[in-house]
C-alpha cells in the first residue's frame, strides 16, 4: 500500500502539479511575489553598468560632477533591491508555511480517518517521516526553491542578454567556461551527492550497534560478549571512515574545480578583453563591467543545479505524502448510514468471514448469537482469530463475507460515530495519552461530569489511587508526566471505557505484569465493568471462562466449540484439552495450596 | 510496565534522584579541556601542518589575482607606462597566463588542504568514538542505569560530530578568515591607505550586522524547533494511538487540537522568515556603502591623479570579501564553546571509572558445581540508600530457587549482586567458595547465565541470536539445544528457518517464542548458575506449555535462582527465599514455608490463587 517506489519516475510532472494546485488559494500572493523577484533580480544588473557608466563617463571622459549622483545612485538600486528582496523571501515564506499548513491538517485528518487496515501495515516511524521530513522537504521547495528557481533563471537570461549586447565576440568567448561548469556540477550531483547519501546511512549503522549495545547490556555482559560487541562496532566505525575520507577526496576534486571554471572566465575576459580595448574596441568600462557580470552567471548556474537535485527529492517527498493522502480508508460511512441510538446490545454474527489480504482468510463462516446483557468468552491459540472477532464489531475493519447486526442493524448501515460510541473497549496493549489523568478518563467524553468521572474511576478500581497523587485528577501522565504501571494503566483504560456507558464492551484480559494483588482489583474491576453490558472478552482467566454465557473457541478462523463450561467439558474436546493444560494447573496447585494449608 | 523489564527495573536504582546530570555541564571555556585532545591529534600533526600550508597558499592565490587585473588595467590597457602596442598585448597575455596558473595552483592545493586536513580529522574522530564505545562495554551497569540510552549515544554521535566541525573546519577556518582579512587590509593599505582607511568605516557595520542578528535568530529558531516538537510529538502520539481515538470517536476533537499546534508552528516560523529574511539585504546595503565610498572618494584621488583606474577597481574586487571572514570570525567564540562543552562530555564518559573492575590479581574462576553463598550482604545503589540488609544465603549445588517478594522487596538486587554487576557494601558473595570480587568477570560470567524478562534479541539471525554467547557453536548444537527446550518447531516454520533475521528487538517473534530464543541462548551456553527473570506477559495457552517444559530442561543439573510470578513455576522449585524490604524473612522448602501461619510465601500464594478464581 506504501509501496510507492513502483510508480516512482512516471509522473514527477504530476506531484509538482499537485503541489502547485496545493499553492493555488494564495495564487495572487504568488504572483505578487514572482513581481518582487522580477523587480529585484533586474537591478541586478544596475550596479556593473553604473560602474561602467562611472569609469568610461566619469573617470576617462572626466565629467566628475556626476560622481555624487552615481555613487547615490549605486546606494539607492541596492537599497531598492533589498527590499524587494526582503519582500520576496517573506511572501514566498508565507505562501510556502500556509500551504504546508493546510498539508499538515489534511494529513492529520486522513492520518485519523485511515481503518486499521492502513495501520496493520504502516509502520509509525514510517507515518511520521511522511508527516515531517518529506513535508518539511515539501516546505523548502516551496519557500526556497521557487523563488530561488525563477531568480537564478532569470539572473541567467538578463545577464547573458547584457553581455551579448556589450559585446558579442567577447561574450561568446568568455562563455566557453559555461559548458565545462555545468559539467562539473552535473558530475558533482552524480558522483558526490550520492556518496553523501551512503555516509549518512552508514552512520545509521554505527548508531544501530551502538543502540543495541547500550539497550542489551546486560545480556551482553552476562554473556562475556564485550570483544565481539567492539569488533562489531569497530567494523562500522571503521566504514565510516572509510566512506568518509573517500568522499572528501572527490568532493575536494569537484567542489575547488567549480572556483578554478570561474576563473577561466575572468581569465579569459583579462587577456581578451584586455587585447581588445587595446586595440580599441571596447571601453575599460565595459570590460570591467564584464568581469562582472560573468562572475554573476557562476552562482545561479551552481543553483540551478542544486534546484534541480531539490525539485527531484521534492517530487519523491510529494509522491510518499500523496501516497498517503490519496489511499481511501476502506471502512466509511454509507451515505444512506443511519445513527445507531442506544440498542439493547444484541449482537450477532451471521456467517462471517474474513480476510486481510482477500487471499487466506482470517475467518471462515462464523456465526455468533450474543444476547444483550451476556458474556461471551474467546478462546483459541495466537491466530486463532479471536482478536479479529472482536476487532469486527466496532468495525475497524469490514467482513468479507457474511454480516455482523447489532439489534438487527447491519454495522455497515450505521454511522460509525453512533456505532463506535455505543462499544467500549479496553485493549490488551493500553495506550494512554500525555495528559492528565482526568483527560484521559473523559477521553471519549470530554464533556463528562465531576461526578461522573470519578464514579467511572472507583468502578475501575482506580480512584483510591489517583487521590494519592499529589495533584489528584489533575496528575500529567505519559512522558511529561509520571509513569504508571501496567495494572494502572490498565485501569485507566477501564475508567474510560466505563465513562462512555456502552452497551457493548469488548475486552482483551490481558495478565501484563503486576503483582498478585494489583490483579485481584483488576479483576473485580473488570467484572464490574461487564455487567449488565452485552460483553465480548479474549479471556485468559478461569473466573471469566466459567462465568461465560458462552465460550467459544476458535482454530484457525473457525469456530470447533461452542457452548458453556459444562456442556464443553462434557465434551472432551479441545476446550476440555486447554482446560487441562493451562486452567486445571490453576486448580491443582489450588489445591496444593488447600493441603498445605492444611 | 517496569522499567524497561531489566532486572534492576522497578526495584533499581531508576528513580528520580539517582539521575546523573552530566548534560547540565556549565558552559565554560578550558583550555585544559582542550589539551585532553592532543594526544588524540598528536598521530597527525604533519597532516594537519600540511593542511595549513596548502590552505595558505589557497589564500594567498586568492588575494593575488585582483592584484593582478589592476596591473593589466593600468599597466598595458590604459598604457600608463607609455609602452608600444606589441609590449601591451603581449603584457596582457603574459599576465592572463600568470593569471591562470594562479588559479590552477588554487585548485590544487585546495584539493590538497582539504585532504590532509579530512584524513586527521576523520582519524582522530575514529579513533577517539572506538575508544568511548571501548570504554562503555567497560563500564558498570550502574552507569547504565543512571543515564538514558538517548544521552550515551548523543555522546558517541553529536558530541563527537560537533568535535569533528571543531577539527576539520573550525580550527582552520579561523586561521584562512583571519589570514584572508589581514592580507586584504595589507594590501589595500599599500596600494591606497587613505581610501583604504575610508573603505574600513564600514567594517564596524559589518560587524554589528553580523553578531547584532545572531540572538534574534538564535531566538526565533528556538522557538521554532520548540513549536516543530510540540508538533512532531502530537502527529507521534496521535498515530501510534490512533486505535483508541478511533474507538473513542475522538477525531474531530483531535484535529482541532493539531490545527492549533499547526498553527503555533506556522506562527513562529514566520516570526524566524521576518528576521532571517532582513539578514542578507542588510548585508547588501552595507557591503554597497563601501562600494559608494570607493567610487566616490576613489573618483576623488582618480580626478586629482593620486589614484588610478585599476586600483580602484581593485578595491571594489576587494570589498566584496571582507563579509564572509567577518562573519565567520565573530561566530568563533560560539564554536569553539560549543566544541569546549562537547570535548567536556567526551571526556567525561572516558573519565568514568568503572565501579565493579577486576582485581590487580583476579584469576579465572575453575569450574563450579554452583554452591552460592551471601555472607551477610548489605547492598544499596547509593551507599547511604541500603536495599539489601544483611543477607545470609547458603544454597547447595542444584537447586531450584524461587526469590519471591512484592516490587521494591529486592529480588533484582540480589540477582544483580550474584551476576557482579554491582558490589555489595559490606559481606560477601561466594560461588564455590571463590569470592566473586577474586575471580575475573569474564570468567564469572561464562558460569552465570542470565535470562531477563523482557528478552533482548539482537539484529542478526535466530541461529545467531542463540548462538549470542557460542558464536563457534556448530549448528547441530543449536539444533539440539533449540529441540531440548521446543523452539525448535516454530524456528523451522519462519520462512528461512534458523537463517531467518530477527531485528528489532525480535519484533517478528512473539513474546513466548522470544522467551524460547533466550532460554537456547542461556542452555547452549551452559552456565553451572543460571538465573532467570520470569517473564509475566500473557502468551497463550499453548505457548505457555512450551515454556513450561522447556524451563524442566533449562534447569536440570544446575543451580538456578528465579524470580517468579506465576504458580505454575513455583511448583518446580524446591527452595524459597521470600524478601521483603531489603532482607530475607524465609527460607525454606515450599512445603516448609506454606506451614507458616501468615508467612510472607503463604500470604502472597494465597493472594494469587485468589486472583486466579
Amino acid at each position: 500500500m506504501l509501496d510507492v517506489e513502483r510508480q516512482k519516475g512516471s509522473d514527477t510532472m504530476g506531484v509538482v502539479i499537485r503541489l502547485l494546485r496545493q499553492v493555488q488559494p494564495y495564487r495572487w500572493r504568488v504572483a505578487l511575489a514572482l513581481g518582487m523577484v522580477f523587480m529585484s533580480t533586474g537591478l541586478v544588473a544596475v550596479q556593473p553598468m553604473l560602474i561602467r557608466f562611472t569609469v568610461d563617463e566619469v573617470f576617462q571622459a572626466g565629467r566628475w560632477h556626476l560622481l555624487g549622483w552615481v555613487a547615490l545612485g549605486l546606494l539607492l538600486a541596492t537599497v531598492l533591491r533589498s527590499a524587494f528582496g526582503y519582500l520576496e523571501r517573506i511572501s514566498m515564506e508565507w505562501i510556502a508555511q500556509r500551504t504546508i499548513y493546510d498539508l499538515r491538517n489534511a494529513i492529520y485528518h486522513h492520518l485519523q480517518s485511515l481503518s486499521f487496515s492502513f495501520y496493520d501495515q504502516a509502520q509509525t516511524g514510517e507515518l511520521m517521516s511522511r508527516a515531517t521530513a518529506d513535508v518539511e522537504m515539501l516546505r523548502r521547495f516551496l519557500s526556497f526553491g521557487i523563488l530561488r528557481l525563477t531568480s537564478s533563471a532569470l539572473t541567467l537570461v538578463v545577464v547573458m542578454t547584457l553581455l551579448l549586447t556589450m559585446d558579442i565576440r567577447l561574450a561568446l568567448v568568455s562563455m566557453v567556461s559555461i559548458p565545462l561548469l555545468v559539467f562539473a556540477i552535473w558530475r558533482f550531483a552524480t558522483t558526490v551527492r550520492p556518496r553523501y547519501k551512503q555516509i549518512q546511512e552508514q552512520l545509521g549503522a554505527i548508531t544501530a550497534v551502538l543502540q543495541e549495545a547500550i539497550a542489551g547490556v546486560r545480556v551482553v555482559r552476562a554473556f562475556a560478549q564485550e570483544d565481539r560487541e567492539i569488533e562489531r562496532f569497530r567494523r562500522e566505525n571503521w566504514r565510516y571512515l572509510d566512506l568518509n575520507i573517500t568522499t572528501v577526496r572527490l568532493w575536494a576534486l569537484y567542489f575547488p574545480l567549480m572556483t578554478f571554471l570561474g576563473g577561466l572566465g575572468s581569465t579569459v575576459v583579462l587577456w581578451y578583453g584586455g587585447s581588445r580595448v587595446i586595440a580599441g574596441e571596447l571601453s575599460v568600462g565595459a570590460m570591467i563591467a564584464f568581469q562582472t557580470l560573468l562572475m554573476q552567471l557562476v552562482m545561479p548556474i551552481r543553483m540551478l543545479g542544486w534546484l534541480v537535485n531539490m525539485a527531484s527529492q521534492a517530487a519523491a517527498a510529494g509522491q510518499r505524502v500523496y501516497t498517503i493522502l490519496d489511499t481511501a480508508s476502506d471502512v466509511r460511512d454509507k451515505p444512506s448510514a443511519v445513527e445507531l441510538v442506544r440498542p439493547a446490545g444484541h449482537v450477532r454474527f451471521n456467517r462471517v468471514s474474513f480476510s486481510y489480504d482477500g487471499k487466506s482468510s482470517v475467518l471462515d463462516d462464523v456465526s455468533i448469537d450474543a444476547k444483550p446483557g451476556q458474556i461471551i468468552a474467546l478462546l483459541g491459540t495466537t491466530g486463532s482469530g479471536k482478536s479479529t472477532v472482536i476487532n469486527l464489531i466496532p468495525r475497524f475493519y469490514d467482513v468479507t463475507a457474511g454480516s455482523i447486526t447489532i439489534d438487527g442493524m447491519d454495522v455497515r448501515d450505521v454511522t460509525l460515530k453512533s456505532l463506535r460510541a455505543n462499544i467500549g473497549m479496553v485493549l490488551q496493549e493500553t495506550f494512554l495519552f500525555s495528559a492528565s489523568l482526568k483527560d484521559n478518563i473523559a477521553y471519549g467524553r470530554p464533556g463528562a461530569k465531576e461526578h461522573e468521572l470519578i464514579a467511572a474511576a472507583k468502578a475501575a478500581q482506580i480512584h483510591d489511587f489517583i487521590l494519592s497523587l499529589p495533584e489528584g485528577y489533575n496528575t500529567l501522565i505519559g512522558e511529561r508526566g509520571i509513569g504508571l504501571s501496567g495494572g494502572q494503566k490498565q485501569r485507566v483504560a477501564v475508567a474510560r471505557a466505563l465513562l462512555m456507558d456502552p452497551r457493548v464492551l469488548i475486552l482483551d484480559e490481558a495478565t501484563s505484569s503486576v503483582d498478585s494483588e494489583t490483579e485481584l482489583a483488576m479483576q473485580r474491576a473488570l467484572q464490574a465493568v461487564m455487567r449488565n453490558r452485552t460483553t465480548f472478552v479474549i479471556a485468559q482467566r478461569l473466573s471469566t471462562v466459567r462465568g461465560a454465557h458462552q465460550i467459544i473457541v476458535l482454530q484457525e478462523g473457525q469456530i470447533v466449540e461452542q457452548g458453556t463450561h459444562d456442556t464443553l467439558l462434557a465434551q472432551n474436546g479441545i476446550y476440555r484439552e486447554i482446560y487441562d493444560l493451562q486452567f486445571r494447573q490453576q486448580d491443582s496447585t489450588q489445591n496444593q495450596t488447600d493441603k498445605g494449608g492444611e | 510496565m517496569r522499567g524497561g523489564g531489566s532486572v534492576g527495573g522497578a526495584g533499581g536504582p531508576m528513580g528520580p534522584m539517582g539521575r546523573l546530570d552530566i548534560d547540565a555541564v556549565e558552559v565554560k571555556v578550558e583550555t585544559k579541556v582542550l589539551r585532553r585532545i592532543v594526544p588524540y591529534v598528536r598521530p597527525y600533526t604533519w597532516h594537519l601542518v600540511a593542511g595549513l600550508a596548502f590552505m595558505l597558499l589557497v589564500t594567498v592565490t586568492g588575494l593575488v589575482a585582483p592584484y593582478l587585473e589592476a596591473v593589466v588595467i593600468d599597466r598595458y590597457i590604459l598604457n600608463q607606462a607609455g609602452l608600444s602596442g606589441e609590449a601591451r598585448a603581449a603584457g596582457v597575455t603574459r599576465i592572463a597566463l600568470v593569471y591562470i596558473a594562479l588559479f590552477v595552483a588554487g585548485w590544487v592545493c585546495s584539493y590538497w588542504q582539504t585532504f590532509f586536513v579530512a584524513w586527521a580529522g576523520q582519524n582522530v574522530i575514529f579513533a577517539l568514538r572506538q575508544k568511548m564505545f571501548n570504554h562503555l562495554q567497560k563500564l558498570s551497569l550502574s552507569f547504565y542505569d543512571n543515564l538514558e540510552a538517548g544521552r550515551i549515544m548523543s555522546r558517541l554521535t553529536n558530541d563527537v560530530n560537533s568535535l569533528n566541525e571543531l577539527v576539520s573546519s573550525g580550527i582552520l577556518n579561523v586561521v584562512n578568515d583571519a589570514v584572508t582579512l589581514l592580507g586584504t587590509v595589507f594590501i589595500l593599505v599599500r596600494l591606497d591607505w587613505r581610501l583604504a582607511l575610508f573603505t574600513f568605516t564600514t567594517f564596524p557595520l559589518l560587524w554589528f550586522v553580523a553578531t547584532g542578528f545572531r540572538g534574534k535568530m538564535q531566538r526565533a529558531y528556538h522557538d521554532v524547533r520548540r513549536k516543530a516538537a510540540t508538533v512532531n510529538a502530537s502527529l507521534q502520539e496521535s498515530i501510534s494511538g490512533v486505535r483508541v481515538t478511533q474507538s473513542f470517536v475522538r477525531e474531530e476533537r483531535n484535529a482541532q487540537h493539531f490545527d492549533s499546534t499547526n498553527m503555533d508552528n506556522m506562527q513562529a516560523n514566520m516570526q524566524a522568515a521576518q528576521v532571517n529574511s532582513a539578514f542578507i539585504p542588510l548585508v547588501e546595503i552595507v557591503s554597497t556603502l563601501g562600494v559608494c565610498i570607493v567610487v566616490w572618494y576613489g573618483g576623488i584621488r582618480i580626478q586629482s591623479g593620486a589614484l588610478t583606474i585599476g586600483v580602484v577597481y581593485a578595491f571594489l574586487r576587494y570589498m566584496s570579501r571582507f563579509f564572509m571572514p567577518i562573519r565567520d570570525l565573530s561566530q568563533v567564540y560560539n564554536v569553539w564553546q560549543s566544541a569546549t562543552v562537547s570535548i567536556d562530555r567526551i571526556f567525561e564518559l572516558l573519565d568514568m571509572e568503572p565501579s565493579v573492575k577486576d582485581s590487580q590479581d583476579a584469576f579465572e574462576l575453575p569450574p563450579v558445581v554452583g554452591h552460592v553463598r551471601f555472607l551477610d550482604v548489605t547492598f544499596g545503589y547509593k551507599a547511604d540508600l541500603p536495599v539489601l540488609h544483611g543477607v545470609n544465603i547458603d544454597i547447595p549445588p542444584g537447586r531450584t530457587v524461587a526469590v519471591v517478594g512484592a516490587t521494591g522487596a529486592g529480588k533484582s538486587s540480589l540477582i544483580n549482586l550474584l551476576c557482579r554487576f554491582y558490589d555489595p557494601q559490606v559481606g560477601s558473595i561466594t560461588l564455590d567458595g571463590y569470592d566473586l570480587r577474586d575471580v575475573t568477570q569474564r570468567s564469572l560470567h561464562q558460569q552465570v547465565g542470565l535470562v531477563l524478562q523482557d528478552t533482548f534479541i539482537f539484529s542478526g539471525t535466530a541461529g545467531e541470536n542463540i548462538r549470542y554467547g557460542k558464536p563457534n557453536a556448530t549448528d547441530s548444537e543449536v539444533i539440539a539445544v533449540a529441540q531440548a527446550v521446543n523452539a525448535h518447531e516454530f524456528i523451522t516454520k519462519l520462512p528461512q528457518g534458523y537463517n531467518t533475521p530477527v531485528h528489532e528487538r525480535g519484533a517478528r517473534l512473539s513474546v513466548g517464542q522470544r522467551q524460547l530464543i533466550a532460554f537456547a541462548r542461556a542452555l547452549l551456553s551452559n552456565p553451572r548458575v543460571l538465573i532467570l527473570d520470569e517473564a509475566t506477559s500473557s502468551v497463550d495457552a499453548y505457548t505457555e506449555v512450551l515454556i513450561q517444559k522447556a524451563l524442566v530442561t533449562l534447569l536440570k543439573g544446575r543451580t538456578a535462582f528465579i524470580i517468579a510470578h506465576r504458580l505454575s513455576t513455583l511448583r518446580q522449585v524446591d527452595f524459597v527465599l521470600a524478601l521483603e524490604q531489603g532482607r530475607v524473612v524465609e527460607q525454606g522448602t515450599p512445603e516448609e514455608l506454606l506451614r507458616q501461619e501468615r508467612g510472607v510465601y503463604r500470604t502472597l500464594y494465597e493472594t494469587q490463587m485468589r486472583s486466579l478464581r
